[in-house]
C-alpha cells in the first residue's frame, strides 16, 4: 500500500466513525424517539461484532500447517483462564500477549 | 467578580469534578493506547501514525483493526464498512445522550466528536451537582479520555522508536483484547445467540471466502442472521 492509500483508509474509518457518533444527533432531534429496530440492532450488534473480531483476529492462522494454530489455542486458554479467575482485563491481555510472544519466539 | 473570572472558575469547577471521575480510564487508556502505539512501531509505521489515528479516529477496537487493515491488500470499501459495523454502538450512545448533551452550545460538537464507551458510560451515570455546569462537566470528562489516549498511544509510539527487543508475536495484543471484550460481553448477555452468530458466520465465511475477503460477507450475514433471529434475541434482551 501506497502513503496515499494509507491516508485513504485512516481518512475512511475516521469518516465512518464519525457519522456514528453524528447521526443521531442529525436525525433524532427534538423528541422523536428511536425506531424499535435501530434500538433492536443496538443491543443485538455488539456481541456479533465481537465474536467476528476474534475471528478476524485469527484469521492466519492454519490449522494444517506448522505450528497447527498450537500457540494461539494455548494463549487463548491463558487468556480465559486468567480473565475468569481475576476479571482484569489489563492484566489478561498482558499475560495472553506475553505467554504468545514467548511461545513463537521461543518454543515454536 | 467580573465576568471572564466567573467563567474561568466555571470551568475549573467543572474540570475538578471530572478528574476524579476520569480516574479509572486513565491506567486502561494508558496501557492499551501504549501497546496500541507500540504495536504500530513494531509493524513499522511512521511514529506520526497512531498518534494522527488515535486523535482523529479516537476508537480503540479500530484502531487496532486498522492496523491490520493498512497492512493487507488496499480495499477501502471493506475498510468503510468495518469501521461502520465496529463503531455501530455510538448510534445508541447518541441516542442515549441527545437529551444530556442538548444546550451545550459549541461544545457540543467536541462532545460528540469524542464519544467513546468509557465517556458515555460516566457522561449517562454522572451525578452532576447543581453548581457544576453539566456542559464544561462533559466536556472534560470527554477531553481527559481522549487526552489519556493519545497520550498512551504517543508514549507507546516513542517508547516503540528506542527499544529494541524480539517483538514477534506483539500482535496478539489485539487477539488479547477482543478475546477479553468477547468474553466479558459473553458474560454479562442474557443470550448467547448474536455472539455465536458473529463467530459462526465469520467462520464460515472465512473458510468460503477465504481470509482476504470474507469479512463484508460475514457483516452481511451477520446483520440478515440479527434479524432472522428478532423475537428470541429480542425476548431476552428487554
Amino acid at each position: 500500500m501506497t502513503l496515499t492509500q494509507q491516508f485513504i483508509i485512516i481518512g475512511l474509518c475516521a469518516v465512518a466513525t464519525m457519522l456514528t457518533r453524528f447521526l443521531p444527533f442529525l436525525v433524532f432531534s427534538g423528541d422523536r424517539e428511536a425506531p424499535k429496530l435501530v434500538k433492536y440492532i443496538g443491543k443485538a450488534l455488539p456481541g456479533a461484532i465481537f465474536g467476528m473480531l476474534v475471528v478476524y483476529c485469527l484469521k492466519g492462522v492454519s490449522v494444517i500447517s506448522f505450528s497447527y494454530g498450537l500457540p494461539e489455542l494455548i494463549a487463548i486458554c491463558v487468556v480465559v483462564l486468567i480473565h475468569l479467575w481475576q476479571r482484569k482485563m489489563l492484566l489478561s491481555i498482558a499475560t495472553g500477549t506475553v505467554v504468545y510472544m514467548l511461545l513463537v519466539q521461543l518454543v515454536f | 467578580m467580573n465576568d471572564k473570572e466567573n467563567k474561568k472558575g466555571v470551568k475549573i469547577r467543572a474540570l475538578k469534578h471530572a478528574f476524579p471521575k476520569t480516574l479509572p480510564i486513565l491506567a486502561g487508556f494508558l496501557f492499551l493506547g501504549m501497546s496500541y502505539g507500540f504495536y504500530m512501531r513494531a509493524e513499522g509505521f511512521p511514529f506520526y501514525f497512531p498518534i494522527l489515528m488515535s486523535i482523529v479516529i479516537f476508537g480503540g477496537s479500530l484502531e487496532f483493526v486498522a492496523v491490520s487493515m493498512l497492512l493487507s491488500v488496499f480495499s477501502p470499501v471493506t475498510a468503510f464498512f468495518m469501521a461502520l459495523v465496529i463503531q455501530a454502538r455510538h448510534l445508541f450512545y447518541g441516542i442515549t445522550l441527545l437529551d444530556k448533551y442538548k444546550g451545550t452550545g459549541k461544545k457540543k460538537l467536541y462532545l460528540i466528536f469524542g464519544m467513546c464507551d468509557e465517556s458515555f458510560s460516566i457522561n449517562c451515570s454522572a451525578e452532576i451537582p447543581e453548581d457544576v455546569d453539566k456542559g464544561w462537566f462533559y466536556f472534560f470528562v470527554t477531553l481527559l479520555n481522549q487526552s489519556y489516549w493519545v497520550l498512551g498511544a504517543s508514549l507507546g509510539s516513542l517508547v516503540g522508536s528506542f527499544v529494541a527487543f524480539n517483538t514477534e508475536g506483539i500482535e496478539f495484543v489485539m487477539t488479547s483484547m477482543f478475546i477479553v471484550i468477547f468474553l466479558e460481553n459473553w458474560l454479562k448477555e442474557k443470550q448467547h445467540i448474536s455472539s455465536l452468530v458473529g463467530v459462526l458466520a465469520s467462520v464460515i465465511c472465512l473458510v468460503l471466502f477465504g481470509k482476504d475477503s470474507f469479512l463484508i460477507p460475514a457483516m452481511v450475514c451477520i446483520v440478515l442472521l440479527l434479524f432472522v433471529f428478532k423475537r428470541p434475541i429480542g425476548r431476552c434482551e428487554k
